[in-house]
């Protein structure tokens, strides 16, 4: 064969950048999806920061009085949520796009394709978080980023959870088309009751402390609680979420597979539909 | 069946015995065949023949459930990736994404696919399809003929070996897809690919392809050069010859030749 073609490269952060390429393209095409990422954002930390406003103005414990802890709290839950999200919907994006038959044809691995879309859930998330947390300053005088190492420490661990559940939701839809679509918008919501977004762990009844204790989240907002009402980093409560998240990531990139390899048996990779 | 001399070890597309069943569908049944290097092949047969399950393997997109599938001497799917950026293929089953520029596109399959100068090569490709005037016209935009021709650029952007189409002119006027044909014809030439054609346009495979793979559910039918059946089912078109194996007329007046 006399055609000479590109040498094949086993993993390529070319192609990774090829697909942040494309979705830079169509963020930047498309001003509605702009205002997308941050409209939600901004209108949660709204709502439960001036509830936190008013609950501190006639409440007694320090909890609620402690400066932020609601708005803390959702602007975490929003990193956790859109973390996912921004993943998911670069996913969604190929299958409504009917371009997922191009991308599967193409030399993408499989693994270029999940580190492209956990860069892109960052990208998006700091798209809509990054304005939302000056507007807490401006709104409530409320300083996101004085939180400092710990608030990376909190990010890191948010978004691993995030990219896991993501990564599962994308064998899902992989397999099952885009009648599996509400999943990736409602998945997350199944752990908010559970996380302890809002209130202390001890709030729920002894049973389900021991469901609540296994997800990764948990000990990111008890973490968040310990330090803005008692003014402590507790780092046990980290190192546990980074060692839960380091076996779910693990987990969701091995059901992930095990779906790929599902839906090449099925022959669903070329359909995009329900 | 394979194509007269041409061992399936030394073809760029060789199957042997491939059968793929959707639960309780017999998609394709149990088919061997392989394609001479640089020529041009059609798999040609009514809907749910087996053609599209048949692509879809070859590019690596379903898994057989039994036999195997080698391509430029890779197993599909599981070594796909030594192969795949020597491959491409076009597909009405696929779009490219809408709201991003022709040009866009093509940047972003120019990557993926490893080119080295992909600028260079989008003007190649800009030049050799007429894009020029909607190069930078967002591909949501372009009409379904303009649409097309982007496709099939796209199938280009790496020169492949092996050139997979799956009704490349469909929605084409006829001049246009006849002047697609021509560039198709050109790059096979010109670069010594191997294309593997599914098509309903009777006068498009006649043109393009020096052999013709009848399937019928899940099965090769017949196997030869367009010309040849055309002489041996005493038709005088290839797509009097496709009625007569749709229809199962053909086998008769072949078994009584």
């Amino acid at each position: 064969m006399s055609v000479q073609s590109p040498a094949y490269v086993a993993i390529s952060p070319r192609r990774v950048f090829a697909m942040l390429l494309r979705h830079w393209y169509l963020m930047v095409s498309s001003w509605p999806r702009l205002l997308d990422l941050m409209y939600w954002p901004a209108v949660q930390m709204l709502m439960w920061g001036f509830l936190q406003v008013y609950i501190s103005q006639n409440a007694g414990s320090p909890f609620m009085r402690a400066a932020g802890t609601f708005i803390a709290a959702v602007m975490l839950w929003d990193v956790l949520f859109r973390g996912q999200l921004g993943f998911s919907i670069s996913f969604l994006e190929e299958m409504y796009a009917r371009n997922m038959g191009n991308l599967m044809m193409s030399p993408l691995r499989p693994i270029e394709f999940v580190v492209a879309l956990m860069i892109q859930s960052i990208i998006r998330l700091s798209v809509g978080m990054v304005p939302v947390s000056f507007l807490a300053i401006w709104f409530f005088d409320y300083n996101l980023w004085t939180m400092g190492l710990a608030l990376a420490v909190f990010f890191l661990n948010l978004l691993l959870t995030s990219w896991a559940i993501g990564i599962v939701v994308s064998g899902i839809l992989l397999r099952h088309g885009l009648g599996a679509e509400n999943m990736a918008w409602g998945f997350m919501f199944l752990m908010l009751p559970f996380t302890c977004v809002y209130y202390p762990v001890s709030v729920l009844p002894s049973w389900l402390q021991v469901f609540a204790w296994a997800l990764p989240p948990t000990y990111v907002f008890e973490g968040m609680r310990a330090l803005l009402v008692d003014h402590v980093f507790r780092a046990d409560l980290m190192l546990q979420a980074f060692a839960l998240n380091a076996v779910i990531f693990a987990a969701g990139v091995t059901i992930f597979l095990v779906l790929l390899r599902s839906a090449r048996r099925e022959g669903t990779l070329l359909q995009g539909g329900d | 069946m394979l194509a007269p001399g041409h061992s399936p070890s030394h073809s760029p597309i060789a199957i042997d015995r491939l059968v793929k069943r959707y639960k309780a569908v017999t998609a394709v049944d149990g088919i061997s065949f392989s394609i001479a290097a640089g020529s041009c092949a059609a798999l040609l047969g009514g809907n749910g023949a087996g053609k599209t399950t048949t692509i879809s393997t070859i590019m690596g997109l379903v898994e057989p459930t039994s036999g195997s599938v080698t391509v430029l001497g890779a197993k599909m799917p599981d070594q796909r990736h030594r192969v795949l950026h020597r491959m491409n293929f076009e597909s009405p089953y696929v779009n490219m994404p809408m709201r991003l520029t022709v040009r866009q596109n093509l940047n972003v399959f120019g990557m993926l696919y490893g080119c080295d100068d992909v600028a260079g090569r989008i003007r190649a490709l800009s030049d050799e399809f007429d894009m020029g005037e909607f190069i930078d016209r967002q591909t949501g935009k372009l009409s379904a003929g303009q649409k097309t021709r982007v496709a099939v650029a796209k199938s280009l952007i790496n020169q492949p070996e092996i050139l997979l189409l799956d009704e490349p002119t469909a929605s084409l006027d006829p001049d246009t897809a006849d002047w697609v044909r021509g560039r198709l014809e050109h790059y096979r030439r010109e670069r010594g690919a191997t294309i593997l054609l599914a098509s309903h346009n009777m006068n498009e495979v006649e043109r393009l392809c020096d052999r013709v793979i009848m399937l019928k559910r899940g099965r090769i039918e017949d196997d030869d050069t367009p010309a040849g059946l055309i002489a041996r089912y005493g038709r005088s078109n290839l797509e009097e010859v496709f009625l007569d194996i749709a229809r199962g007329t053909g086998e008769a007046r072949e078994a009584a030749q």
